[in-house]
């Protein structure tokens, strides 16, 4: 089964127009500046919203097509995470899980197991009595995703699931809602503002600026030939996928980065270009990865220039680097030029997939 | 906080202490008399006469039997004002809270000319089912709801815009339909609101005098309640209605303060 959404929404001057599709086991990132329209197209899909036009189905049901049909949400197969999770205060963190069970006609014990099960899952069944409001904001997230995967959903929507948590959790609790989803067998739906998030967490990103979509595909896809300036703000990473062991990490096609961090197993490994510094001369100093490189694109941006580099077969096939415009001066960058290349382990991230 | 207050403002200008310890007083001495003019002497005896006891009883029954009634259909109401998306709806809801204002020997009078005997309404009661509401004790319950039913919808009301849509939204999403969703995710929001709204709404029932007796009228044991009982003491037996006084006003200040520890307290 596949979800079509056609979301065609007009508020005042603003004009929400956006064609994507789910396939199963997807997960799909809706990723976007504030204010692009992002929570609109979910909640148009999530039918607390109508759209005024177009056309939004999972396989031959129509969920909304106006003027004629319009399910409202309770009649769709749907499972939705909020920013603010709001989960039901004067219930038990079991009664909140519980609640989409009872609500679709599931006997009481029977529903009460399944969320105890589900509270398991997350791995929060000793809270089980006690109210949210008692939580921390990882474990409301939990319960709330608890909450929504409990009905079985075909379609799960996840609404900025990790803007809500600060800093020092929001890496733990990225990782284990990655290995939920990549559990979860349905439609998976990501809003979210943050390049990170969608990147870690989603097979395929796409691109919203102002109601229109800008760039679709993979994230690395995506994060390596950025369309538009504001992509390429937006997702100016370097992200890899790799095969870690100790603080080494293997890249399928040849080439190892070094970590701080010892990690295990497949990992995605993520740097900002700004971490990489370029040299004419081999440099000699405390940086652990050091790769020979050729320059293969130059891109000027508003304050710095964007260098593609070729730093196989050392290092990553493909290496984007930020400087500013006079150092390009100082390197004579030319396409083609070979340099020496070096980047912090310091400033590389992994996160397991 | 005083320290604050008083460094940063100096003293409090005579200008506004005066009149405001004078309107203090003024709320005040009254009910002070009451106590000082009570009868404390004779006070059991009167007050478990069966007159008293009579009064109070209906009074009790009457007051909680209008306000089951507006809690039936107040709730609803207000539920409708607050997320119904009428249109015209701040003119229905002008309407709602004209109780509120009116006189109530006017509403009394209204509610004669629609359901007494020969009134629009009462005509069809009274010949289709034999019910006649006016001088009975139903006919209290009517009068008392008439006056005391905005209170609980402007209450109620106010609650519900306070509350976050969102929650009914979240429930939508989990699969719950509109009167589900209404049941388990916004009543128990609103709670602190309906019921605060049921406890003035029930001490103004018991303290409804206007309407009852236009609508009512004073027959002791059917449709004279407390109100009722002190106007008609004080020209009988002045002693009687200051201990009728008496209790009434415990009563109020019961109210108030299971009110004000409890809820308003709590709302914050």
């Amino acid at each position: 089964m596949t979800l079509y959404a056609d979301v065609q929404v007009s508020r005042g001057s603003f004009d929400l127009a956006l064609d994507l599709t789910v396939e199963p086991g997807e997960v799909v990132a809706l990723l976007g500046p504030n204010g692009a329209g992002k929570t609109t197209a979910l909640r148009a899909i999530a039918g607390l919203l109508a759209v005024d036009r177009g056309r939004i189905a999972l396989d031959d049901t129509v969920w909304d097509e106006p003027p004629r049909t319009f399910r409202t949400p309770d009649r769709r197969p749907i499972g939705v995470v909020f920013q603010d999770y709001l989960l039901f205060n004067h219930l038990s963190c079991l009664e909140n899980v519980a609640f989409g069970l009872r609500a679709r006609g599931v006997e009481k014990q029977t529903a009460r197991l399944e969320a105890s099960r589900w509270l398991e899952t997350v791995g929060l069944s000793e809270y089980a009595r006690t109210r949210p409001r008692a939580l921390s904001g990882g474990q409301a997230q939990r319960v709330a995703l608890a909450r929504a995967l409990a009905t079985d959903p075909e379609l799960l929507l996840l609404d900025e699931p990790l803007a809500a948590l600060d800093a020092g959790t929001t890496l733990h609790v990225r990782a284990e809602l990655g290995q939920h989803l990549n559990r979860f067998e349905g439609h998976t739906l990501l809003v979210t503002h943050d390049p990170l998030d969608a990147m870690v967490l989603a097979d395929r990103l796409v691109i919203i600026e102002n109601g229109q979509v800008v760039q679709e595909g993979k994230p690395t896809e995506v994060a390596h030939r950025p369309r538009t300036d504001y992509v390429a703000q937006l997702v100016g990473l370097n992200l890899y996928r790799g095969d870690a062991s100790g603080t080494a990490v293997r890249l399928p096609e040849g080439g190892t980065i070094t970590l701080a961090e010892p990690a295990t197993g497949p990992v995605h490994v993520a740097f900002p270009p700004t971490a990489v510094s370029l040299y004419v001369q081999p440099p000699s100093g405390s940086p652990r990865n050091t790769w020979p490189a050729v320059v293969t694109g130059i891109e000027q941006h508003a304050h710095t220039v964007r260098v593609r580099l070729d730093a196989s077969p050392a290092g990553p096939a493909d290496l984007l680097a930020d400087i500013t415009p006079a150092a390009v001066a100082d390197l004579h960058l030319t396409p083609g030029q070979p340099l020496h290349t070096t980047l912090k382990a310091t400033e590389v991230h992994t996160y397991p997939v | 906080m005083s320290r604050r207050g008083r460094s940063t403002s100096g003293r409090l200008p005579l200008v506004l202490l005066l009149p405001a310890l004078l309107g203090l007083a003024f709320l005040l001495v009254p009910l002070v008399g009451l106590l000082i003019k009570a009868p404390w002497s004779t006070l059991p005896e009167r007050l478990f006469s069966a007159d008293v006891w009579q009064a109070l009883r209906l009074s009790l029954v009457c007051a909680t039997a209008a306000t089951a009634l507006c809690l039936l259909l107040g709730v609803p109401l207000a539920w409708l004002l607050a997320r119904g998306g009428l249109p015209g709806r701040s003119v229905i809801r002008a309407f709602v809270t004209v109780p509120l204002v009116l006189p109530p020997v006017v509403g009394g009078v209204a509610l004669l000319l629609v359901l007494g005997r020969r009134g629009l309404v009462g005509q069809h009661l009274d010949t289709w089912f034999g019910i006649s509401l006016p001088f009975t004790p139903a006919g209290v319950v009517v009068a008392e709801a008439f006056v005391a039913m905005p209170f609980l919808v402007i209450s109620v009301e106010g609650a519900l815009r306070a509350a976050d849509p969102r929650y009914e939204e979240a429930a939508a999403t989990l699969g719950a339909g509109r009167w589900l969703t209404f049941r388990r995710v916004t009543l128990p929001s609103i709670a602190p609101g309906v019921v605060a709204g049921t406890v003035l709404c029930w001490a103004r029932a018991l303290g409804e005098f206007g309407a009852t007796i236009t609508f009512a009228g004073n027959f002791p044991g059917r449709t004279t309640t407390m109100p009722l009982a002190v106007y008609l003491a004080l020209e009988t037996d002045p002693d009687v209605a200051v201990v009728l006084s008496l209790v009434l006003l415990l009563v109020s200040v019961v109210v108030l303060a299971s009110l004000r520890e409890r809820w308003i307290g709590g709302l914050r």
